[in-house]
């Protein structure tokens, strides 16, 4: 590990990386401020930056600093504005908001700012003990494996995705998995599903289709319905918190680092999910006294959440960096970028190309010092894209994924498949049906239907799926993953409906 | 019926169209050395065409009951938004599209940006103009020198291509 550690240390501090880092935090940081715009649309944007770089540490490590750099402007304008930028942080507004009215915002930054940091590096560290280890036991994982381990990951989003919305997670899921199939696939060397468009012979742009599930939709929310950001009045002053301060949030940091890693790592649940258990957990293990304060600008309510969430997006490369196999919609963007630029990530990445594993993961560390460094100081500065006019903003969004579009594939087609997405797109919001699974499945498509085929050929027919126990077990855990939550909502209705359970 | 069983039911035509050429129509042209291999283009898609045709069915009929629940926007009440702007802006990105080429990028993304400030109201034009024009040098030359990618700026004719 030490090996890995010093080839880590030398690629990311090579000065173009560290500027990759400097430079992916601060945009990041820039444009999560913004409400409405997510880190997938900004990591969606910036892809084909990354990709037109050509090296993929560099890129990754851009990518990666785009992303931290997002959920710490997240939380800024959480905290300023009451108006989270990421779901991941609207837990962070219910104290953080509070006390930037009681006119304490600097220190609510300052706490982000440390918890954040705090959470992301305990979720580095972890992800260096248990990535290598998960790594090894994947290595003996066989093409049939792979494809059940796909399947629970599907299955496990569309169940993570809540109640009565499994069916729209599955059904976006496979949607995802169809259009996939369009195009030549290296597999059968012809095109399939093209209905004779040249346009179509390489498939849909993956590019194409990030911006329009989530940039383009967002974007025309913001239009649709402008938010009533209101002006982060008063100045942001004192960034100091005492010793008694700093005493009390240490161990909600340290729980809450550990715990939402572990989420983090589920696929499907995520920082959103890791954010608001964190401030339900902290919140009812308080003592009574400070139970009362959470809501009205309690600091530990505040570091829970931010901690969490940050140790979260940590925990998503965990499963992103040793199986491939991406378990949220920004870890999936990150998996398309790297598809791009000829790195598979999986079990063999760390042994193949060792510079590109370890620098990644010490970006992580260089990204939330950073952050905490050189961002909250400059707070104050950036906090002033919030008052960017949205005339000049909205028409700068969709130049960027337009361009991004079209940068990728270099064909104005493009431009129109992406307008035609973002409306589809933009309906099936409407409809609250989820689009990062269309998303994941889309990536895992090409993958899943490769190492089917593999097994299928390798035992004549689909008999690996009960030769093989392991394929087996996860192949029933998949199911039971879908099923599971369905048949706890129906017994918990007729329960309500007082009808007595069959068993 | 709510617009998420609307949704389904394209969907579920959707899939039907992909099952069907899936199941009846692919496989009438495989070479004949391929059929006897285990695996075909087409079996992929069959599973897929049938597990999404039973999860379109399944949010169709209602078999999945979930809690109303009104997002971001209520699309029942979409009048009260400002359609008119986003459908707009969305005429303008189809412009933008088909005229990126035939335009040359410095005209067409001066006109898409200052049009889009435009449509959402802005009104200093000198404001407007100035901003786009150095926006769009500015990515123009990023784009064209720093990532190396092939941007034409003028229209064709004027550079005679």
């Amino acid at each position: 590990m030490l090996e890995g550690l010093l080839i880590g240390l030398q690629t990311a501090l090579s000065l173009q990386n560290l500027l990759m880092v400097i430079g992916g935090c601060l945009i990041g940081t820039f444009i999560g401020m913004l409400p409405g715009l997510g880190p997938m649309s900004i990591i969606a944007i910036m892809i084909p930056v990354a990709i037109s770089m050509g090296d993929p540490s560099a890129a990754l490590i851009l990518l990666a600093g785009v992303y931290y750099g997002a959920i710490f402007g997240g939380s800024t304008s959480s905290i300023l504005l009451n108006a989270p930028g990421v779901a991941g942080t609207v837990a962070s507004s219910f104290d953080g908001y509070p006390m930037a009215r009681q006119g304490k915002a600097g220190k609510a930054l300052t706490i982000a700012a440390i918890a954040s940091f705090a959470g992301g590096t305990i979720g580095a560290l972890l992800l260096m003990v248990f990535a290598p280890a998960l790594s090894s036991v994947a290595l003996l994982f066989h093409s049939a494996e792979y494809f059940a381990l796909m399947v629970v990951g599907l299955s496990a989003i569309a169940a993570f995705a809540g109640t009565g919305q499994v069916a729209k997670a599955m059904l976006m899921t496979l949607l995802g998995l169809i259009m996939a199939t369009v195009g030549e696939g290296a597999l059968f060397n012809m095109p399939r599903f093209t209905m004779g468009l040249m346009d179509l012979q390489s498939g849909f742009g993956f590019i194409t289709l990030a911006m329009a599930m989530f940039a383009l939709p967002e974007a025309l929310f913001l239009v649709l319905k402008p938010k009533d950001a209101g002006s982060a009045d008063g100045e942001i002053k004192d960034l100091r918190i005492s010793r008694a301060e700093a005493k009390s949030i240490a161990p909600v940091i340290g729980r809450q680092s550990i715990q939402g890693f572990f989420i983090g790592v589920l696929p499907g649940a995520g920082a959103t999910i890791a954010s608001f258990l964190g401030y339900a957990v902290e919140r009812n293990i308080a003592p009574k006294k400070e139970q009362e304060e959470f809501g009205k600008g309690s600091i530990k309510g505040l570091a829970a959440p931010e901690t969490a969430n940050n140790a979260a997006c940590t925990g998503s490369f965990v499963p992103l960096l040793t199986l491939g196999i991406p378990g949220s919609g920004t870890t999936a963007i990150l998996l398309g970028a790297l598809i791009a630029l000829n790195v598979t990530p999986g079990p063999r990445l760390m042994l193949d190309e060792p510079q590109v594993f370890w620098a990644v993961i010490m970006s992580m560390f260089i990204g939330n010092l950073v952050l905490l460094v050189l961002n909250l100081p400059l707070i104050p500065y950036i906090a002033k894209v919030l008052s960017v006019p949205r005339n000049y903003l909205i028409p700068f969004i969709l130049f960027f994924t337009l361009m991004g579009a079209y940068i990728g594939q270099n064909n104005a087609t493009e431009l129109l498949l992406l307008v035609g997405f973002g409306i589809f797109a933009t309906i099936l919001r409407f409809a609250d049906y989820p689009l990062a699974p269309l998303l994941i499945g889309f990536i895992l498509g090409g993958m899943l239907e490769d190492n089917f085929s593999r097994s299928m050929q390798l035992y004549d027919g689909v008999s690996f799926i009960w030769e093989r126990p392991m394929t087996l077990g996860l192949l029933v855990i998949a199911v039971i993953l879908v099923i599971l939550p369905s048949y706890r909502a129906r017994r918990a209705k007729l329960r309500s409906q007082g009808v007595a359970d069959g068993d | 019926m709510a617009l998420d069983r609307w949704i389904a039911l394209v969907l579920l035509g959707i899939c039907l169209i992909y099952g069907y050429t899936a199941w009846f129509t692919m496989d009438d042209t495989l070479a004949p050395f391929m059929r006897r291999n285990p695996i075909w283009p087409s079996t992929f898609p069959k599973v897929l065409s049938v597990l999404a045709i039973i999860a379109a069915l399944i949010i169709l009929l209602g078999i999945e009951k979930g809690e109303p629940k009104i997002g971001d926007i209520d699309y029942r009440r979409l009048g009260d938004y400002k359609i008119g702007q986003a459908l707009m802006l969305l005429g303008l990105m189809v412009a933008y599209a088909l005229l990126l080429r035939p335009a040359g990028f410095l005209f067409s993304t001066v006109g898409f940006l200052a049009g889009g400030s435009f449509i959402l109201g802005e009104r200093r034009w000198i404001m407007m103009l100035l901003v786009s024009g150095i926006a769009t040098g500015i990515v123009w030359y990023l784009v064209q020198v720093v990532l190396g990618i092939f941007l034409r700026p003028l229209p064709g004719f004027l550079v005679g291509g």
